[in-house]
């Protein structure tokens, strides 16, 4: 009997480790910014993630011109800085997904939807979680000179832009995948499958109780 | 030693803790449609892996069917193409499908508790947020990303942390037209958007006691909403009847071995929570949504408490002290995973029932699913709404979510059953959506503005 169901295969997670992420800013001011607004449904009915990019928060640009991803101060940002509840509502990963294939590595804000940080940490991209004040003081900083250079180190969780530095944070079990380059789990989750196979055969229901 | 139910079913599909420290969960449920599996799919092509229980996983499609005709090819080729891959990759893989001709076809979420898929007990997934819904039969179920739909076709396993779990009950008797939509929104007005993040959800108190299935399935759908991922009630045998009969059930000797494995599995009357709320249900009122989030709702009669400068009033063109009862609506939509099941439209017409639409109103009628259909055109339930000028429509997701030809157009106002009154959210960039009960939506349809449910009722037989 194999361990696996699966025929030998790289990990996927092999991408390899995500320790730090530089680069610049886009500040993108609001709270409760759900998915439908950083990708709208009528986007999701296609059969890949291609092309996302150009359809990310479609809806909040075309009604303000002054969108920070309108903003070509912005352009070639690498860290999106936002406020509480990103990602809240649908578990649309074409979100992050549409996020990363703008350019975006990794997001700092006040706090993020559980299934949303999920769906980030699967592409490899850190949502850090910082206080009130200091995501405020950045996003002030990147306004005024978005030429700003932002280092964001996974293993300690600083943020560093400029004069400014703080503490944030990621779930510790997230941090250690980044660091360890096992931050998406189908490897893991294959590597044991016999295990996998009896905890199906002691449920009632699979029985048939 | 006391415990809840999430921590009973954790344990009992725990397979090991992952070097992350995370647990690698056993998915015994993992349901499909055809928006978030398409790349799922080709990520276990590239990797040469096949679906490891394809006997776990069942499929539907409910997003992108259009609900006026379902005849194939769809009119927009890339739902067909949607469509057409998930038959392939059900096929292929030797996953059950229900496709949209197939009489079982519905919302994912109305059609697991249905057929008796969806059990207590059991670990489920689905890759859409509302899977919480499936809690109500005492399930946890999770709602996830693609990546992870990937995760659970070839392993059945998801990597997660554990949740804290908060106890909320409701207690006592709700009044004549105040539904299990009004305490869900309720919930989350005081609990707020983001208060559930980290929890999940026990719903219980003698309110939820005496609710049907239907109705709790209402609250548990909206755990998302509340940020909490997961939300569940305690398997009883109002759980129990429900589930008797039902296709994928079991039957004979095994539901009853079943039954005494399902009042095990439930959380234990001692356990100890990481927090507990408690709701009054006879001071719950019928409540609309006046924003942007489902938090941001108010009893019918009471004023908007807002600050004027919320994003949300401009948004929704509402003053700061306004109500929203007199709203004139331009669409009145009764439908979802939410509210779309047999009982909700039977609700409806009770209240429909020799009226007319307002003129000026669009209003249609979408069941969650085929065998709702079914059913309410077999108790008549059809004809009480083409009377009154309600569309009938095929079952689908429809203008909950701008998926599909059912959209909202311009700055259109529509009253909904649904669950997201997100900007854009039911299609149109600048549309507007007032979240309420079917009752309540019905209701503002003949009004042709939002109106209180309980003066409408005061005519109406209890």
């Amino acid at each position: 009997m194999t361990a696996s169901p699966q025929p030998s295969s790289p990990s996927p997670g092999a991408a390899g480790a995500v320790t730090e992420i530089h680069g610049r800013g886009l500040p993108l001011r609001g709270h409760d910014i759900d998915t439908d607004r950083i990708m709208p449904a009528r986007f999701l009915v296609a059969v890949s993630f291609e092309g996302l990019e150009r359809h990310l928060f479609e809806d909040d640009r075309q009604a303000d011109a002054r969108h920070p991803f309108n903003d070509p101060r912005f352009t070639g940002a690498s860290i999106l800085v936002v406020n509480a509840n990103f990602g809240c509502g649908s578990s649309r990963e074409h979100a992050p997904q549409g996020l990363g294939r703008a350019g975006i590595r990794a997001v700092v804000g006040e706090s993020f939807s559980e299934i949303f940080q999920g769906n980030a940490a699967m592409l490899g991209m850190p949502c850090f979680v910082a206080s009130h004040a200091d995501v405020e003081r950045l996003q002030t900083l990147i306004e005024t000179a978005p030429q700003t250079s932002i280092s964001a180190d996974v293993a300690s969780g600083t943020i560093t832009a400029g004069t400014l530095a703080f503490a944030a944070t990621l779930p510790p079990a997230l941090r250690d995948g980044f660091l360890s380059g096992q931050w998406n789990p189908t490897a893991m989750l294959l590597a044991n499958f016999d295990e996998v196979r009896a905890v199906a055969a002691r449920l009632p229901y699979i029985r048939g109780f | 030693m006391a415990d809840t139910l999430f921590h009973k079913v954790w344990n009992a599909h725990a397979v090991r803790t992952l070097p992350s420290g995370q647990t690698q969960l056993f998915v015994g449920l993992h349901l499909v449609h055809e928006v978030t599996t398409p790349q799922a799919f080709d990520m276990l092509r590239q990797h040469g892996w096949r679906v490891a229980f394809p006997e776990r996983t069942f499929a539907t499609v409910d997003h992108i069917v259009p609900t006026r005709s379902q005849q194939r090819p769809f009119v927009d080729l890339m739902a067909e193409e949607m469509t057409s891959a998930l038959e392939r990759n059900c096929r292929d893989a030797g996953i059950r499908l229900w496709a949209p001709d197939n009489e079982n076809q519905g919302i994912v979420h109305v059609i697991g508790p249905e057929l008796g898929l969806t059990q207590p007990g059991m670990t489920i997934a689905c890759g859409d947020s509302h899977t919480s819904t499936h809690g109500a039969l005492g399930a946890i179920a999770f709602g996830i990303g693609t990546s992870q739909v990937r995760d659970v076709l070839a392993s059945q396993c998801l990597a997660l942390d554990p949740l804290k779990v908060r106890r909320i009950d409701v207690n006592g008797t709700l009044g004549r037209g105040v539904y299990a939509k009004d305490v869900i929104l309720t919930i989350i007005r005081r609990l707020g958007v983001q208060g559930g993040v980290g929890y999940a959800y026990e719903y219980g108190g003698s309110t939820l006691e005496a609710m049907t299935v239907d109705e709790r399935m209402t609250i548990c759908n909206m755990s998302i909403e509340g940020g909490a991922r997961v939300g569940y009630v305690n398997p009883d045998d109002t759980t129990f009847a429900f589930l008797r009969g039902r296709p994928f059930a079991p039957s004979g000797d095994a539901f009853d071995r079943a039954v005494a494995w399902w009042r095990q599995i439930a959380s234990d009357a001692n356990a100890s929570y990481g927090d507990r709320v408690s709701f009054d249900a006879s001071a719950i009122e019928p409540t609309v949504t006046w924003g942007i989030n489902p938090g941001q709702s108010v009893a019918v009669s009471e004023p908007i408490a807002a600050e004027p400068n919320d994003e949300a009033l401009a948004f929704m063109g509402f003053r700061p002290g306004a109500r929203v009862q007199g709203t004139r609506i331009d669409v009145a939509f009764i439908g979802s995973c939410t509210n779309g099941r047999l009982s909700d439209l039977e609700e409806a017409a009770r209240i429909v029932r020799g009226h007319r639409v307002a003129p000026h109103v669009k209003a249609l009628i979408v069941p969650g699913s085929r065998a709702v259909r079914r059913e309410a055109e077999a108790r008549g339930l059809h004809e009480i709404f083409i009377d009154a000028g309600f569309e009938w429509r095929g079952a689908g997701c429809s203008m909950c979510l701008g998926m599909n030809p059912d959209r909202l157009e311009g700055n259109q106002i529509s009253a909904s059953s649904s669950n997201r009154n997100f900007k854009g959210r039911q299609g149109s960039p600048t549309g507007r959506t007032l979240l309420m009960s079917p009752a309540m939506v019905a209701a503002a349809a003949i009004a042709g503005e939002v109106v209180d449910v309980r003066e409408i009722l005061e005519g109406v037989p209890a």
